[in-house]
């Protein structure tokens, strides 16, 4: 096997390996513990962001397969808007669980983080 | 509650464990038949490719997704804008814009009128705001670019209405909210223009004795041009709109929202018992 | 193996394991991630068929209809992402809970 077509596999098994990682974290990689199915704001936030990259990262594929249109797309839609989205509604469920459930050192730990 | 809880041992949920089990053997089945049915096909097929690229001269442009988006399939692009209106339409059905007490980003002031004291004014932080007055003049640009180019390589309507989008988004996020003058009919028209660009030049082709969007072929280029401009207006308008996340407010909704918080407040101090009760 | 098949055998993973993660977790927003992942992973099948017709016998490129069809698909998905979040929100404002109410859980799941 030449040296390009060795590139070519090794760029194609990490792109696909990355994806599948990242979707597996994204999505399943919680770090809670199930049986008391609390879910902090941080691993919604976590889980988010690893959607982020995996799009970004399924942008990339689609250079690779010869689709720049749907490259264009994905990355501006896909990734960015799908992810701004989903920040904006994990904002306003974190806002309104702090209005229902009215908890101070939440909003404590949330104004020393963006800070 | 303890917020950075961190468990490195799994354990099962001795309800669920072989429910859970059944469902993997059901996926792994699953997966098994679909590879099995996706490796047995050809690994070389033209699909429809030599006939899209052998039209390509009678369709107007010369890039050929965009030829299929806007020629070929022309009518999927048609109903692609209803369904971004449906959505619209569907998150405009379910609220007025909410009250922004937090976001990621810092706090952002929605109705800068009220002076409510449990709600935190700031503006967004120096980064934010000369990014913002950065970008958006050049997303404006790529925008018209990507739409430009989108007939002889990858661009087009989809890609500049979403940088649009982006840019809208962007200034929803620095504090910037719709004037009250143009949030009501002047963006609602906007909204339309894509699909009403759409139905007027398919009508246009009807009335004169073609099928519906069945472009002539000299005049196919202007008016693909045409309906993509309108098009990425409609677009980015759309998803910036849906990222505001509800109906924005016109001057005939700005008492009508002053009540709505006050009716938003008491309706939390009713939710709050019913909660514990259920627990 | 062809690259092409590789990347179909990707999507149809990602799509099982996007179903499998709608199944199991029971938080909306992770529900609305995994059908976004499971979209993202029938596109990749569509688009990774659709480069099968890339090759030195036709000379022309990739087939363009896929590509259409998944760009069409990419803006379904936020647009219907759009609508499942605002439906989410307003759940949690009417119910105070971010999951089913039929969810086999130990405990009430908290209001996040």
């Amino acid at each position: 096997m030449d040296t390009l077509n060795l590139f070519k596999w090794i760029f194609d098994l990490s792109l696909v390996i990355g994806l599948l990682w990242l979707a597996w974290q994204a999505l399943l990689g919680s770090q809670v513990d199930k049986e008391v199915n609390e879910e902090t704001s941080e691993e919604l936030f976590r889980a988010i962001v690893l959607f982020i990259a995996f799009g970004l990262l399924m942008s990339l594929v689609w250079v690779r397969l010869g689709a720049p249109d749907v490259a264009l797309a994905e990355a501006s839609i896909g990734a960015g808007l799908t992810g701004a989205l989903l920040l904006s509604a994990l904002a306003r469920l974190k806002g309104r669980g702090k209005n229902q459930t009215d908890m101070n050192n939440e909003s404590d730990h949330e104004f020393k983080r963006h800070q | 509650m303890n917020l950075n809880v961190i468990n490195k041992s799994p354990k099962y949920n001795h309800h669920q464990s072989p429910l859970k089990f059944l469902l993997i053997i059901i996926l792994s089945v699953m997966i098994s038949g679909l590879s099995y049915a996706v490796l047995i096909l050809p690994s070389q097929a033209p699909g429809l490719s030599v006939l899209a690229v052998d039209n390509i001269d009678k369709s107007g442009v010369s890039n050929p997704v965009t030829a299929v988006l806007l020629n070929y399939r022309g009518y999927d692009t048609l109903l692609e804008m209803c369904v971004l209106l449906l959505a619209l339409v569907g998150v405009w059905s379910l609220g007025d814009v909410p009250e922004r007490r937090h976001s990621l980003l810092g706090v952002v002031r929605f109705w800068p009128q009220s002076n409510k004291p449990e709600r935190r004014h700031s503006l967004p932080g120096p980064v934010l705001d000369i990014f913002a007055r950065l970008l958006v003049p050049l997303l404006i640009l790529v925008s018209g670019y990507l739409l430009w180019i989108g007939a002889h390589a990858p661009g087009g309507a989809f890609q500049a209405g979403s940088v649009l989008g982006a840019a809208g988004v962007l200034l929803l996020l620095s504090d910037w909210h719709f004037d009250h003058h143009f949030s009501g009919l002047s963006l609602r028209i906007t909204l339309i223009a894509g699909l009403g660009m759409f139905l007027t030049v398919g009508l246009l082709l009807l009335l004169e004795g073609r099928q519906l969007l069945e472009y002539p072929p000299p005049l196919a280029g202007v008016l693909i041009l045409i309906i993509e401009a309108a098009a990425t207006l409609s677009i980015g308008f759309t998803l910036a709109s849906l990222f505001l996340g509800g109906r924005p407010m016109t001057q005939g909704t700005t008492q009508a929202m002053t009540q709505a918080t006050s009716q938003a407040t008491s309706q939390a101090a009713i939710v709050r018992p019913i909660t514990k009760d259920q627990q | 193996m062809n690259p092409v098949f590789l990347y179909t055998l990707t999507g149809l993973g990602l799509f099982t394991l996007g179903l499998y993660a709608l199944i199991i977790q029971s938080h909306l927003l992770r529900k609305i991630l995994a059908i976004n992942v499971m979209g993202s992973g029938v596109f990749l099948v569509l688009v990774a068929l659709a480069d099968r017709a890339q090759s030195a016998l036709y000379q022309v490129g990739p087939d363009p209809i896929p590509h259409a069809m998944v760009i069409t698909g990419i803006v379904v998905a936020v647009s219907a992402s759009a609508l499942g979040l605002s439906l989410m929100l307003r759940v949690q404002a009417e119910t105070g809970q971010t999951a089913f109410a039929d969810e086999p859980v130990e405990k009430p799941s908290k209001t996040l």
